[in-house]
């Protein structure tokens, strides 16, 4: 065990039921999908009490989120109308208990309400969300990319930008065993012997 | 006033100008990587700056979502390079909370080790920059070749120095020699002489006080807000370390004390940092204890029992069906991981490392998540150098620890 010098903790049972008949109790039928996973609690909250969610966690006494760990998104292109998801990790740092919460958005109309009123933190996570993403933060304060180049006109985080398929054969790479005058991957030799599936 | 400047041609509007617009960066030598600070100054007082990342991005998050697991770990070389052992190891160690690995004791000791070793050569590189940007080079040149001995222990662990890709999903991928632990104790036996002396040079050093007492003060408040970890929400207050709330490698059978600091200053972050070095020696001692004392098979172990992600040994590659095939399909990444989603975090040199980690029973991570320390916490530079001199935020900027690499992902 580490030693801590003049601190003392104490231990209170924060138990995921506890988490859950709370937030249960104050928002009722707006969170769901309650579940645990590698020992954090998640669940979903609807995109209009993201921050009323957010505020609760980290004020009430009992609960104490006090820090927001990490801020992001993740798309998911089969979940039409909700293909965006904000995805919050928040961090009781006296009891230690983490809890994770997603808010889905539509991607024809990605907005979201900033939390950089509640965290000082979130505006950077949020610059980086919307910048991969595209997810807009409604009333943040400087909502601009943040890694990419301003002139950029897509979010190259979301599925419909696939990386590079390593078995394509249209480049001519011949350098890097890849297509070329001869050898593997020349269009011209190999037609007809690929298989449908590496066109 | 006018009439002094009559003869001399300057753009319309110079005169009424009060304040300068400094850019500090991207490829200024005080900014120790690639980043720039636009810095708003009247005469020498800082009245807003704004700081531009990005430069160095290259689309970690997006790359991982086509690579397995194997081909990720590099990538996380590239995060924090001042300390890639400890990237390594968080990634690895997310890799197992996955696959449900169960990591034999020897295994948890020699890592906690390497990433001690780790630790200690990060914050000796931050602190002798500190120095650097008072106007002391002499500690940093001095200290360079105590930095040289850890990275000779990594070469003798795993054979790289700087991006190591250090152990594997279970592991190491080799015992450490005997030539590893003889150098393990070299550094034991001679680096607090020379801590000792870099601390001689600095902790009480009038024109290193001065300069760094007062600069870039931040409270525990804010710095919770701010979403600080590591050392620097320590030198503000926090007693919040990873590596104590929630254990991994079981980092809760080591004795060692987490330093804090009261205003968050540069001269605190200094101290909690160098007091964090000498926690790490005595985990490091302890930890070469512990593995003195195991016995039978736990004393020569290495690597846990997962041989579907841990490569066989190649003579058996060479010879036996079963395992060529295992090679194979380690190596081309052909084995489904299981579906979950999970946050893992360690304590890296710089705070809280998170990986957040998606998997949706493919070969690759859906998503990627690195939460890495040096990008949220660069976010309070501002607030932190405003109202202060020039050559505050300069010394700001290096006691942060701030790492192109991590911030740019």
């Amino acid at each position: 065990m580490a030693v801590f010098k003049g601190q003392f903790y104490i231990i209170m049972a924060l138990s995921s039921e506890l988490i859950q008949q709370k937030l249960t109790e104050k928002f009722g039928e707006q969170v769901s999908s309650f579940e645990e996973q590698y020992g954090i609690l998640s669940f979903r909250a609807d995109k209009e009490i993201n921050l009323k969610v957010l505020g609760f966690l980290s004020q009430d006494e009992a609960l104490g989120f006090i820090f927001l760990t990490d801020l992001c998104a993740v798309h998911y292109p089969d979940n039409k109308g909700e293909e965006l998801a904000v995805v919050y990790h928040m961090h009781n740092i006296k009891e230690n208990v983490r809890v994770r919460f997603k808010v889905f958005t539509d991607i024809q109309k990605p907005d979201v309400f900033t939390a950089t009123g509640l965290f000082s933190t979130a505006n950077w996570m949020e610059r980086e969300t919307y910048d991969f993403y595209g997810v807009n933060f409604v009333g943040h304060p400087n909502l601009k990319r943040i890694m990419n180049v301003d002139e950029m006109d897509y979010f190259p985080q979301r599925k419909e930008y696939p990386l590079e398929d390593q078995s394509r054969i249209d480049k001519d790479d011949e350098m890097f065993g890849r297509g070329g005058s001869s050898g593997f991957g020349n269009e011209k030799t190999l037609e007809g012997t690929i298989p449908a599936y590496r066109k | 006033m006018s009439e002094t400047y009559q003869n001399i041609n300057l753009p319309a509007g110079s005169i009424e100008k009060t304040t300068t617009t400094l850019n500090l960066g991207p490829t200024h030598p005080a900014t120790h990587g690639v980043f720039q600070n636009i810095i708003e100054l009247d005469g020498e007082k800082i009245l807003a700056a704004e700081s531009t990342v990005g430069y160095i991005h290259r689309a970690f998050e997006k790359i991982a979502e086509r690579r397995t697991l194997y081909q990720i770990t590099p990538l996380t070389d590239r995060l924090n390079y001042c300390s890639s052992p400890l990237n390594n190891m968080g990634w690895h160690l997310t890799c197992e909370k996955l696959l449900g690995v169960d990591i034999p004791k020897r295994v948890d000791y020699l890592r906690v080790i390497i990433m001690e070793l780790a630790r200690i050569a990060d914050h000796l590189i931050c602190n002798s920059i500190v120095g650097v940007d008072s106007g002391a080079y002499t500690g940093f040149l001095y200290v360079m070749q105590y930095r040289e001995l850890i990275y000779e222990i990594y070469e003798e662990v795993c054979g790289a120095r700087l991006t190591t890709n250090i152990g594997r999903i279970g592991g190491f991928e080799r015992d450490f020699n005997n030539i590893a632990f003889e150098k393990i104790e070299k550094f034991l036996k001679e680096y607090p002489k020379i801590l000792r002396e870099f601390e001689n040079l600095f902790t009480r050093n009038r024109i290193f006080m001065e300069r760094t007492i007062g600069a870039g003060p931040i409270s525990a408040e804010r710095a919770l807000n701010y979403g600080f970890t590591g050392p620097n929400l320590r030198a503000a207050g926090v007693d919040y370390d990873v590596r104590v709330v929630s254990p991994y490698s079981s980092y809760e059978e080591f004795d060692f004390d987490v330093p804090v600091g009261t205003t968050g200053d540069c001269y605190d972050r200094y101290l909690v940092r160098n007091n964090e070095m000498w926690q790490s020696l005595r985990i490091i001692e302890q930890a070469m204890q512990k593995i003195g004392n195991l016995k039978g098979k736990d004393a020569t172990i290495y690597h846990a029992e997962n041989p579907e992600y841990y490569l066989p040994p190649k003579q058996d590659v060479y010879t036996k069906i079963e395992e060529l095939i295992w090679h194979f399909k380690i190596i081309m990444g052909e084995i489904n991981m299981p579906v979950g989603e999970l946050y893992h975090s360690i304590e890296a040199a710089n705070g809280e490392l998170g990986f957040y980690f998606i998997s949706d029973g493919g070969r690759t991570p859906y998503r990627l998540h690195f939460r890495r320390p040096c990008f949220i916490y660069y976010q309070a530079y501002e607030e932190l150098v405003k109202g202060g001199l020039l050559s505050d935020a300069i010394i700001v900027m290096s006691s942060l620890n701030l790492i192109a690499g991590e911030m740019d992902a």
